[in-house]
């Protein structure tokens, strides 16, 4: 079972990283704001490879997607996902794709659930470079495919995407954070943070002086278990902001442990866990 | 001090700069100081030239001039500080040197990363300068470079052409010390902790006691946090033991009451920083943040509802780690 699961896992990340490859080098050729023909062409490609010829439906009556109208810090651009539909055994979203059309890797994060938790939302940050539509791509059990999409204008003046302090994110790097709601019972959904300290850095950068890329150090998957179970896993890339956050909800029926494994790009793994009911202060 | 200002007080600002200006032209006149000067320009100490940013926010309508950017002559040579947003502004400011004077520009001095304080920086590479910045500038240069260039040609169009990136060739570490000689002037140069970005610097002319801070001093127009908040607190409050006879911040007015504007910006980046570590206690989200923290603030500063939520949104990021 892990292994099966472990595979497709594999060659989902090998599939998202040729994507993001591709289409940074496709990104450095096109210097100027890309077009409207231009975009809907980026959109094209990334659909064709994630989900080939596939039927993607309006999504409006599935999920929810909140995006601010701008960015207002390029690095940091909160989204929050809504689920509007009842997770249940043989009908839940299996899958949740993050796409930001004009980043230089548009594939932000893909998200898995096993089915088994309502987890009604989730929140992360992500980076946005430039003017661009930004997606959340929803495949349900039964292989329906649903997409919502917000457009949202990058931000102004001296805001960049990039570490405001690569020294020290390098310092913290690993650090795990579970917060929780201070009080709650068994059976509560608990809207829960992870947060994570690294610097989940591009290394897109050339440096002409070295001639040498600044090395690419980011978040390949997280997962998270709850006794064990799957709560949710998620492949993520460098659209994930600094020190990535995701909020999620979680309905714990019985006492355990809430755990987390980080994997970065580098080959490190960070665990975290926590045992509920919550003793740790929020 | 910590006391509100009202808007209508920055009026009053304005008023009393224009009196002082007025009187102290009355004063050049009367001595021959005063001589001509490059369009643009002012010279707020002896050989201490600044071209004022127009406190906007960057637009092809203002050409992107909108930093503080000048130079200081001594006997032997010339130190730029700061070159603006573009190659034609760099041009520009170099232009207006050579108004001036024909002593060599030996050094170009570049206070932080931000555009419109390094991208006219190439305009001087036929000067051969040394081009000299804080020890992580050059870091933080090459990572926003595309993404600095990229905004650049996309906001001012034609006017973006032939800027390219001048890298540091020297850099300033932090505790060290560095004077620059320009004959019979010198200047001393200080690079700090984390502050408003991760790469600050300050120049000292011990001959008129002026201290240019860049952008670590805001007068008028909203701070922007670009490094760390409370690294920039902390560096307040020693900038707040140092002595100086004027102050030429980043953006806005050259301050002599300089304690004062200081204060105001503490005043400010405190208000965030407590607004913002309620609502991380309460587990509070980015978004409850930015509509609640700060809001008092709002009718003090220039351009509040352009950058306020950035510094929100970055400043959250930072203390919800503490």
């Amino acid at each position: 079972m892990t292994t099966v699961s472990n595979l497709k896992h594999n060659k989902l990340v090998r599939k998202v990283v040729q994507i993001s490859l591709s289409t940074f080098f496709l990104c450095t050729l096109m210097i100027t704001t890309l077009s409207a023909a231009e975009t809907d062409g980026r959109w094209h490609e990334i659909k064709t490879s994630l989900f080939g010829d596939r039927a993607i439906q309006n999504g409006e009556d599935v999920i929810g997607l909140e995006t601010p109208y701008r960015a207002l810090d390029a690095a940091v651009v909160p989204i929050s996902i809504e689920s509007k539909i009842a997770q249940s055994q043989d009908n839940y979203i299996k899958s949740l794709y993050l796409v930001i059309d004009n980043n230089p890797s548009p594939i932000a994060a893909i998200f898995h659930f096993p089915g088994k938790h309502n987890w009604q939302s989730l929140s992360t940050r992500v980076r946005v470079n430039a003017y661009t539509d930004l997606r959340v791509i929803a495949e349900i059990s039964d292989g329906n495919i649903y997409m919502v999409n917000n457009y949202v204008k990058a931000s102004g003046g001296c805001s960049a995407p990039s570490l405001k302090d690569p020294a020290a994110a390098a310092a913290h790097l690993g650090k795990i954070k579970l917060k929780l709601p201070k009080a709650s019972g068994l059976g509560d959904l608990l809207s829960t943070q992870l947060l994570i300290k690294h610097p989940n850095s591009s290394g897109l950068q050339f440096d002409q002086i070295s001639r040498q890329y600044i090395p690419a150090n980011f978040i390949r998957s997280i997962q998270v278990t709850f006794n064990d179970e799957v709560v949710f896993t998620a492949d993520s890339d460098i659209s994930i902001s600094e020190d990535p956050s995701i909020h999620f909800g979680f309905r714990p029926e019985e006492e355990g442990v809430l755990k987390v494994e980080v994997k970065d790009s580098t080959g490190r793994t960070f665990n975290h866990s926590v045992d509920l009911p919550n003793q740790e202060k929020g | 001090m910590t006391k509100h200002r009202p808007r209508g007080d920055l009026n009053r600002w304005h008023t009393l700069r224009l009196q002082t200006l007025v009187v102290f032209m009355l004063l050049c006149l009367d001595t021959g100081i005063l001589q001509a000067q490059p369009s643009g320009f002012m010279e707020i100490a002896p050989g201490i030239y600044l071209r004022p940013g127009i406190q906007q926010n960057f637009s092809s309508h203002n050409r992107g001039h909108i930093a503080n950017i000048g130079f200081i002559v001594g006997k032997q040579a010339v130190a730029v500080i700061d070159t603006g947003s573009s190659y034609q502004e760099g041009l520009a400011l170099r232009q207006a040197i050579r108004e001036i004077t024909a002593l060599p520009i030996e050094y170009v001095i570049l206070t932080h990363m931000h555009p419109d304080h390094t991208l006219g920086a190439a305009a001087f590479d036929q000067d051969k300068p040394v081009y000299i910045g804080h020890a992580q500038l050059k870091d933080a240069l090459i990572r926003r470079q595309t993404y600095y260039l990229d905004r650049l040609k996309e906001v001012l169009g034609s006017t973006a052409e032939g800027t390219r990136l001048a890298l540091p060739s020297a850099g300033v570490e932090i505790d060290q010390e560095v004077k620059l000689e320009l004959g019979d002037r010198i200047l001393e140069l200080q690079a700090y902790p984390t502050a408003r970005t991760n790469n600050d610097l300050s120049i000292y002319d011990r001959n008129s006691g002026t201290l240019w801070l860049s952008d670590l001093l805001f007068v008028e127009r909203t701070p922007v946090v670009d490094g760390s908040l409370l690294g920039w607190l902390k560096v307040i409050d020693d900038l707040d033991q140092r002595e100086a006879i004027r102050v030429v911040p980043g953006h806005g007015p050259v301050v002599n009451e300089w304690k004062e504007a200081l204060a105001d910006q503490r005043r400010y980046l405190e208000a965030l920083l407590s607004g913002i570590r309620k609502i991380v206690r309460k587990n509070g989200t980015i978004e409850q943040a930015i509509e609640r923290v700060g809001q008092e603030e709002k009718d003090n500063w220039l351009l509040f509802d352009e950058y306020h939520g950035r510094n929100v949104t970055a400043s959250f990021v930072e203390l919800e780690w503490e």
